[in-house]
């Protein structure tokens, strides 16, 4: 079954749709149990912090979500060059329907953020390399899904919005080494890609537990956004109205 | 590739030249905007001097962004585009020919005028020459990035809005260490590396950028 021709044919929206349909049950249930277990870990089952007390839990949210940010940003960047190099449609439709969810994170991030520099920092907002550059990110996720809905026709909005995709791209290591590169009041990264901790490990699995489940989350809804998309350009033809069992 | 430079450049100033005013709206924008920061902050020279660079530099964000809007969209009416497009010249070429034309009629005159808004916002004269080399350097890094953004929105609807949006968040890395070097002046603080990072801006987007708005053209004319 999983021959290289049934990998190709994912990428053609007719396969896509009932594959993803069948998917997406799946993503949503460990979606809500890594949630959950991780909320665990993170509220119950880790000691609270001897400096930030019991205010630091909100980091389970926060870091995973800022690391979605991110990885989603690259994402949607990938599945926009696959779609402008060969062309597939299918790839184009992800890459739009990453960016709502990718936008969120970011909010997500920052928000949970504020909450979280209030107790620790003594106020909501400060102008730090790394707080601007994620708010950046927001912009350019705005300006992504923006430049899309501008654009009437959709093969050249899904090619003009993978060129923006391609150019703010820079952005995100930016975020990524920001902490390094200046030292300003954000604190340094407390798990890097080398995979060092200063954390107990509850924290640790209830941050990797809760990214997993963003993750799971993000293929959830943007298969969801995708199947819609599908469903929408591909009305006019026979399958569509197989599927829905309408009149051909 | 010089002469379709050197030609390409001269068409685009001799056309300039014919309507001057169009020139002029671009700087004297730059002038009003920061004539009205004291206006609304209050006349007192120490506070303006403090903003100063950051109110220079965002005037003149603003300036070259809302200038963008004609780098393309002449050429794009009346067909040249299209005709460009088909030569056998690099695209690239052209659009950086058209990016150069463009920073000479309008980066190059807020340069040319900033000592004297400079001297009103009560900056000192070390500061000042700072200032216009920050301009120097980063004004054209702004026509450069400013340019894919121009190409991108060719004919869209509310393209001058859509342009801001997908392009103010790619200025910003300029604008911070621009006026960080203007306000690393005025301490008495080193600008080096606030020079450096504009001018590995201003390399980088010499190469890339004419690549990248060639690349939005031939979508926007697809």
């Amino acid at each position: 079954m999983f021959t290289k021709a049934f990998w190709l044919q994912l990428s053609s929206p007719k396969t896509f749709y009932p594959v993803a349909g069948k998917l997406i049950p799946w993503f949503w249930a460990i979606t809500l149990i890594l949630t959950f277990v991780g909320l665990y870990y993170a509220f119950v089952l880790a000691p609270g912090d001897y400096q930030m007390g019991d205010s630091y839990r909100i980091m389970a949210i926060h870091v995973p979500a800022a690391w979605m940010s991110m990885w989603l940003y690259i994402m949607m960047c990938i599945y926009a060059i696959i779609g402008m190099v060969w062309r597939t449609r299918l790839s184009d439709m992800m890459a739009g329907a990453l960016a709502p969810t990718g936008a969120i994170f970011t909010f997500l991030a920052l928000w949970t953020g504020a909450l979280w520099g209030k107790p620790t920092w003594g106020t909501y907002w400060v102008w730090d390399a790394r707080l601007t550059s994620e708010l950046i990110l927001l912009f350019l996720y705005f300006g992504f899904i923006s430049l899309r809905a501008a654009i009437d026709d959709p093969q050249r909005a899904a090619r003009a919005s993978a060129l923006l995709a391609c150019v703010g791209v820079i952005n995100v290591p930016i975020i990524y080494f920001s902490v390094k590169w200046w030292n300003t009041l954000h604190q340094p990264m407390t798990v890097d890609a080398s995979g060092k901790a200063t954390l107990p490990s509850e924290m640790l699995i209830a941050m990797l537990l809760m990214t997993l489940a963003f993750w799971a989350y993000s293929f959830a809804v943007s298969f969801m956004r995708v199947r819609n998309e599908i469903m929408e350009k591909e009305k006019n033809s026979a399958w569509v109205g197989d599927t829905l069992g309408g009149k051909k | 590739m010089i002469s379709v430079l050197r030609w390409a450049i001269w068409r685009d100033l001799t056309l300039a030249a014919r309507r001057k005013a169009e020139i002029l709206t671009t700087l004297l924008f730059f002038v009003i905007v920061v004539s009205l920061f004291p206006l609304g902050v209050g006349p007192e020279i120490a506070t303006l001097a403090e903003i100063a660079p950051g109110v220079m530099w965002v005037a003149a964000l603003l300036a070259s962004m809302l200038s963008l809007n004609r780098l393309f969209s002449d050429d794009y009416h009346d067909g040249t585009l299209e005709q460009l497009i088909i030569s056998s010249q690099p695209l690239a070429l052209l659009v950086f020919s058209k990016i150069l034309s463009h920073w000479f009629l309008t980066g190059l005159p807020l340069v040319l005028i900033s000592p004297v808004l400079g001297m009103q916002l009560g900056l000192d004269s070390d500061s000042i020459i700072i200032l216009m080399l920050t301009l120097l350097v980063g004004t054209p890094v702004l026509s450069l990035i400013g340019a894919v953004g121009a190409g991108l929105t060719l004919g869209v609807r509310g393209g001058g809005v859509l342009l801001s949006l997908l392009i103010l968040p790619l200025y910003i890395p300029v604008l911070i260490f621009g006026a960080g070097a203007v306000e690393a002046a005025q301490t008495g603080l080193g600008v080096e590396a606030h020079f450096s990072l504009l001018g590995a801006f201003l390399v980088g987007s010499l190469i890339l950028a004419p690549i990248g708005a060639a690349a939005a053209l031939r979508i926007s004319l697809d």
